[in-house]
């Protein structure tokens, strides 16, 4: 990609950050619920009140409020949670591994899982294969994350109870880890049996984020799969005698990917967003869980982080499929 | 000496009705035969059936397709993959949308000699080199390392040329391999095709509606009209003295480089008609 792209794209990135700022925090300040009536003690006089109203600065016009936030994100300073009386970027920090694993975990099993359907009801166009996976396709599609989420905690956990429905590991298992990434860190010193448990925990609510996804991945994968399988150079393909599995994976599937691919990456946005409320359903520590406790407090500072840390992943999950894009079609590199 | 491609009474037909009928075609080793008539003759069925790639909706329903003493339509598919790319290969119509726009011109001519001729990267990526010589492009080195979008609608046809020889296949098929390129191109990729047949002895079934194609490569000629074969023989006899009036009115509304100020003329529609109720359409 020329450099030129590359500039113009982290600018227009940079200006949506921006907006991103300015919307959450005049949204936080105009909606009903104040953080102050949250803190104060029963018998608070009126000056008290004042006197906490200007400790936070909440005393100042919400703009004169916004530059001075501003600033202080420029200087990578996102504030002080009010509730939890710690920096907004330590408290993110601990809390942002734990969502990341999940959501990529999440991302894997759709895209395993949708490229899996796809090219098997490719592979069967036109037979009862195709039809079935493609009725079953459509249950996954009509249920929202959530709703898979409370089944899984009612039948795999309560009736049946076989997985983890609450937490990220066991807490009486202490791995000693320094960094929050369980995963990551657990396999790279060699602790598998507390990766494993942390998978079984992560696997119910990976599941209910991976099951919409894989059945939009595979839906859309599926169609352009079927457009691309009628080219001249698919039948060309056959008449050269490559067996139907080459012709599947190395002639259609690169080609096919392209389209798939962009709403992949829209749609994994989706799936972070879910993970708000599925980390609550599965008392999942991550961001998401965490996000819905700011809200409830009013922790002004905290929400304002989260979602400039929400906007950030977004952001960045948008340019590594514009590159993932550039690099599986050969026609956009040179452009 | 028997043909080496052999169809016996081939009959084949949609739901809409008979698209061959009775078609007998004979290829003898080393030939070049031309299959030619306007669209929806069944020059195209044809060569498809040849190839096992006949759409869903055309059913074969009755003849023989011999290959070398095989009936390819007796044959399973797995069976028939065997003998494509291999013995039988294909040059495509549409050069631009033949080459798969994801993969290097490299990979995508070697894969026959890798997957079918057993050979390694190295080993095909050479042969490779000599076979883009053979069709006479320059700096087959880069050439091998670009994508189609890169290379002229000229050069791709070279490409799928080279691709077809790769493993001295005993019979070509070209559906009409020069429709798709600019008339100056046309001539140069013709006079390649017939060298490189004459060179390694290949057999050709060449698919057109262009009589001045025919006349310019094809030893002998398969006239088709409505799925019905109306005339076959020589090349030189037929175009010298046609014995059916199509191929009469054929040739009349041809374009001919000797005598540019005659004008054309259309094939008449009593003869239409004629032919129609002579095939049962």
């Amino acid at each position: 990609m020329p450099f030129s792209l590359i500039l113009s794209r982290a600018l227009s990135a940079l200006v949506t950050l921006f907006g991103v700022m300015v919307v959450v925090f005049v949204l936080v300040r105009v909606a009903p619920g104040d953080p102050i009536s949250m803190m104060i003690a029963p018998g608070a006089t009126d000056a008290d009140i004042a006197a906490l109203r200007a400790h936070y600065g909440l005393d100042l016009p919400v703009w004169q409020q916004f530059w001075i936030w501003f600033g202080q994100v420029l200087h990578g300073n996102l504030g002080t949670s009010i509730s939890m009386k710690q920096g907004v970027i330590t408290i993110i920090g601990q809390r942002l591994p734990a969502t990341l694993e999940l959501a990529i975990f999440a991302l894997a099993m759709a895209v395993v899982w949708g490229g899996f359907i796809a090219l098997v009801s490719t592979a069967w166009r036109g037979a009862w294969v195709e039809r079935l996976i493609d009725n079953f396709n459509g249950i996954m599609l009509a249920v929202p994350d959530f709703i898979w989420g409370l089944a899984f905690v009612l039948v795999l956990g309560v009736l049946a109870p076989v997985l983890p429905i609450s937490g990220r590991s066991d807490p009486s298992i202490d791995a000693g880890l320094t960094t929050q990434f369980y995963i990551l860190e657990g396999l790279l010193r060699g602790k598998f049996a507390f990766v494993w448990d942390v998978l079984k925990h992560m696997l119910l609510p990976a599941c209910a984020l991976a099951f919409p996804l894989a059945a939009v991945i595979g839906r859309v994968l599926k169609n352009t799969m079927m457009d691309v399988m009628v080219q001249d150079y698919i039948t060309l393909a056959r008449i050269k005698g490559l067996s139907s599995l080459r012709i599947l994976l190395q002639e259609a599937l690169r080609n096919a990917a392209v389209p798939a691919l962009a709403l992949t990456g829209v749609q994994f946005t989706f799936l972070i967003g879910g993970t708000v409320i599925t980390e609550r359903i599965f008392s999942y520590p991550g961001i998401g869980n965490l996000a819905i406790d700011a809200v409830i407090n009013r922790d002004l500072p905290l929400i304002q982080g989260l979602v400039l840390t929400f906007g950030i992943i977004f952001i960045t999950v948008n340019m590594l499929v514009d590159a993932l894009t550039v690099w599986l079609n050969p026609r956009l590199r040179h452009a | 000496m028997s043909p080496v491609i052999d169809i016996r009474n081939l009959s084949a037909r949609t739901a809409a009705g008979p698209i061959l009928r009775d078609v007998s075609l004979p290829v003898n080793a080393g030939e070049v035969m031309a299959l030619v008539g306007e669209s929806g003759a069944g020059k195209s069925t044809i060569a498809k059936a040849v190839l096992g790639i006949l759409p869903a909706g055309i059913k074969v329903t009755g003849g023989n397709i011999f290959f070398e003493g095989a009936d390819l339509l007796a044959l399973t598919p797995a069976g028939l993959r065997e003998l494509l790319g291999v013995r039988i290969a294909l040059i495509p119509q549409d050069p631009l949308t033949s080459l798969n726009p994801a993969r290097r011109i490299g990979d995508q001519l070697t894969d026959g000699l890798r997957l079918r001729a057993g050979m390694n990267f190295r080993a095909a990526w050479d042969k490779a080199l000599g076979l883009l010589n053979d069709v006479h492009i320059r700096e087959p080195e880069q050439v091998l390392k670009r994508y189609p979008h890169e290379l002229s609608g000229g050069m791709r046809q070279r490409v799928l040329i080279a691709q077809a020889f790769s493993l001295n296949p005993h019979v070509i098929i070209a559906d009409e391999p020069t429709t798709a390129l600019d008339v100056t191109v046309q001539k140069q990729v013709l006079r390649l095709i017939r060298d490189m047949q004459r060179e390694r002895k290949t057999t050709l079934l060449f698919v057109t509606h262009d009589l001045g194609v025919v006349a310019q490569i094809c030893d002998r000629m398969t006239v088709l009209y409505g799925g019905k074969v109306l005339e076959q023989g020589a090349t030189a006899e037929i175009l010298r003295n046609p014995r059916s009036p199509y191929t009469k009115a054929l040739l009349a509304a041809s374009p001919r480089y000797d005598q540019p100020e005659q004008s054309l003329k259309p094939v008449p529609e009593a003869l239409i008609a004629e032919l129609k109720r002579e095939i049962g359409a």
